[in-house]
């Protein structure tokens, strides 16, 4: 029998390289041994990935892309599908999930440099992926065509009406017609299933294969590809399979402990996974009391709200909030340490750092609240910290005091 | 296959041609998939006018109707509010409509209407889109001990006066608009046409 397969195998490996694929990727690729608690948020980005595709596949059987239908068939799903309810909220739960899982993988490689050389195009490719998600979320949260749906939509898509000269003509474009209607939820629909969803994937690919080229960073920033053992393989390196493979299971063990209590007990968070608002069909005569994004957009639009109008235009509150995700590609060429992990950075590094992650999520909480004059002028000190921050990685080598890194990773 | 006798020359010419009729014919088959993302015939033609029926409007009231796939108002301005909007001015962007791009010609007047009493407005916020909310009461705390009643926009704060101009230093940078529109009778109003009205 094994005979027999392995026969099979060689007539496969003859004509598609599936071994060779195996072997580079996962059992003679060589990671770190130092891998940490941090180096989860890869892997378990990848499970959400498959976890939106293949309930988002499903919703598609069952939602109806109509400004009339729409409300009412997710209604349709949440009552009378069987287990409607659990592949919705897995699939709101799981938008949110992506997110968090993506923060945290993104916070892990400002930690230990993982952006820098040779690490660029991982990190690009990467930023892409945010952007993409961010608009798949965008259009995602129109669907169920509710009241945020509807006026979450129409405030950003006259983000673009703000752009000078063909503003109004780009917005009407963007939306196919003179107000977001039946034409925008139909040609979201389209994005959020289908044009995304495939660039997403293509990205993902992309990054993997950056990846794997260079190898992975880990927790010390020390190449391990310099130290070979007389067999050619990085003395601290470890393949892939089994070792990460086992471990990430861990990994995922403990994320879906959590997806799930959430799924369960609270998929709507109290309104920040799905605000209270969307449980009312789109009105699109009456705006919602108080309207807000959900939770991981929040923090731009602080920065959007910061932002005075300058001789009666909000464009540069749009630029200003295009640029807080676009300076994130320049991280590479704007952190000049050659020093990678901050193990061995200096305490001022340390304190930026730290500082940049309570910026991020005040920026995140003041973008819930109303805007009064005092959280105003909150956002527009958090906003210039935001952009700062990058700047000073640029100036703080200079006379910044870091340790010696080791020629070999401490475990 | 020689590489003998190749006239590097020639080939780079026929491949710049290629490459230049390829990117034309490129553009030429990207344009009518970026042009059929643009509002449809039909969505172009679903602007037709809209009867309202203000009979039962009593003084303060606002009504809302849909028109174009937007809300349009119809406040009754009582003689109160009437009195307070010349006592603003001095607080608003634009008090004297000169942005003629928010109001047809003949509503240029110190009451944006063409009857005084009713005030017709396209119930858009000019900064992000928001619908703003109709807040006729004097002096509520939220507000402010100056708001003489008007509406403000639960988005992103901006406030409006009972004519819908603008008040300075909020994020919307235009009045109101106000819609084309005429009376058919006393107590009805055609929104969306304002053949024959003059100022």
């Amino acid at each position: 029998m094994n005979d027999k397969l392995m026969q099979l195998l060689g007539w496969v490996d003859a004509r598609f390289p599936l071994t060779k694929m195996w072997k580079e990727h996962l059992s003679e690729y060589y990671a770190p041994k130092n891998f940490n608690f941090w180096y989860f948020f890869g892997s378990l980005a990848l499970l959400v990935l498959v976890i939106q595709i293949v309930s988002g596949i499903l919703l598609t059987m069952s939602y109806k892309p109509d400004g009339v239908l729409a409300f009412g068939s997710v209604e349709y799903i949440m009552r009378d599908v069987d287990w409607g309810w659990l592949i919705r909220y897995m699939h709101s739960t799981g938008a949110s999930a992506f997110f968090a899982v993506v923060y945290l993988h993104m916070f892990r490689g400002l930690m230990y440099g993982s952006y820098k050389a040779p690490r660029e195009l991982i990190w690009i490719f990467g930023c892409l992926i945010y952007l993409a998600l961010m608009a798949e979320a965008f259009f995602g949260y129109l669907l169920p065509w509710g009241q945020m749906s509807y006026w979450g939509a129409q405030v950003i898509v006259n983000l673009f009406a703000t752009v000078p000269f063909v503003g109004t003509e780009l917005a009407e474009w963007i939306r196919g017609d003179y107000v977001v209607s039946d034409a925008t939820l139909n040609r979201f629909f389209a994005f959020h299933v289908i044009a995304l969803p495939l660039v997403l994937v293509g990205l993902v690919a992309a990054h993997i294969i950056a990846l794997h080229e260079v190898g992975s960073n880990n927790p010390d920033g020390v190449e391990i590809k310099k130290n070979k053992g007389p067999d050619g393989k990085p003395l601290d390196g470890i393949p892939f399979h089994p070792y990460y493979t086992v471990k990430d299971i861990v990994g995922v063990i403990g994320f879906l402990i959590i997806f799930c209590a959430i799924l369960f007990f609270a998929p709507e968070m109290g309104g920040f996974f799905i605000e209270h608002p969307n449980f009312e069909p789109a009105n699109p005569l009456k705006t919602p009391e108080h309207i807000a994004p959900v939770w991981y957009f929040t923090p731009f639009y602080a920065m959007l709200r910061a932002v005075p109008s300058i001789a009666g235009s909000a464009f540069p509150g749009v630029v200003v909030m295009g640029a807080a995700t676009i300076i994130l590609f320049f991280l590479p060429w704007l952190d000049r340490s050659p020093v990678k992990s901050i193990r061995y950075r200096g305490l001022c590094y340390k304190v930026l750092l730290a500082l940049f992650v309570v910026d991020f999520i005040l920026l995140g909480y003041l973008g819930v609240k109303p805007a009064t004059p005092i959280l105003t002028l909150i956002a527009q000190i958090g906003t210039i910290y935001y952009f700062a921050f990058f700047f000073l990685l640029a100036i703080i080598p200079k006379f910044e005091k870091t340790k010696p890194v080791p020629e070999r990773v401490t475990g | 296959m020689s590489t003998e006798g190749v006239d590097k020359g020639r080939r780079r010419f026929l491949t710049a041609a290629t490459a230049v009729v390829g990117a034309v014919g490129g553009a030429a088959v990207a344009a009518p998939f970026v042009l059929s993302m643009q509002p449809s015939e039909r969505a172009k033609a679903a602007g037709a006018p809209v009867e309202a029926d203000i009979s039962k409007l009593e003084p303060g009231q606002m009504a809302t109707f849909e028109w174009r796939g937007k809300p349009v108002w119809v406040v009754r301005r009582t003689e109160q509010n009437l009195k307070d909007l010349a006592s603003i001015e001095g607080k608003l962007l634009d008090p004297a409509s000169d942005n003629t791009g928010q109001q047809p010609a003949w509503a240029k007047n110190p009451t944006r209407a063409q009857k005084e009493e009713f005030l017709v407005l396209v119930g858009i916020c000019t900064h992000l889109g928001c619908s703003p909310t109709y807040r006729p009461d004097i002096a509520p705390a939220d507000l402010g001990a100056d708001w003489k009643g008007g509406f403000f926009c639960p988005c992103h704060g901006s406030r409006f006066d009972l004519a819908g101009r603008v008040y300075s230093g909020v994020p919307a940078p235009k009045n109101l608009e106000v819609p084309p529109y005429k009376f058919l009778t006393d107590s009805q109003i055609l929104i969306g046409d304002d053949e024959g009205v003059t100022a």
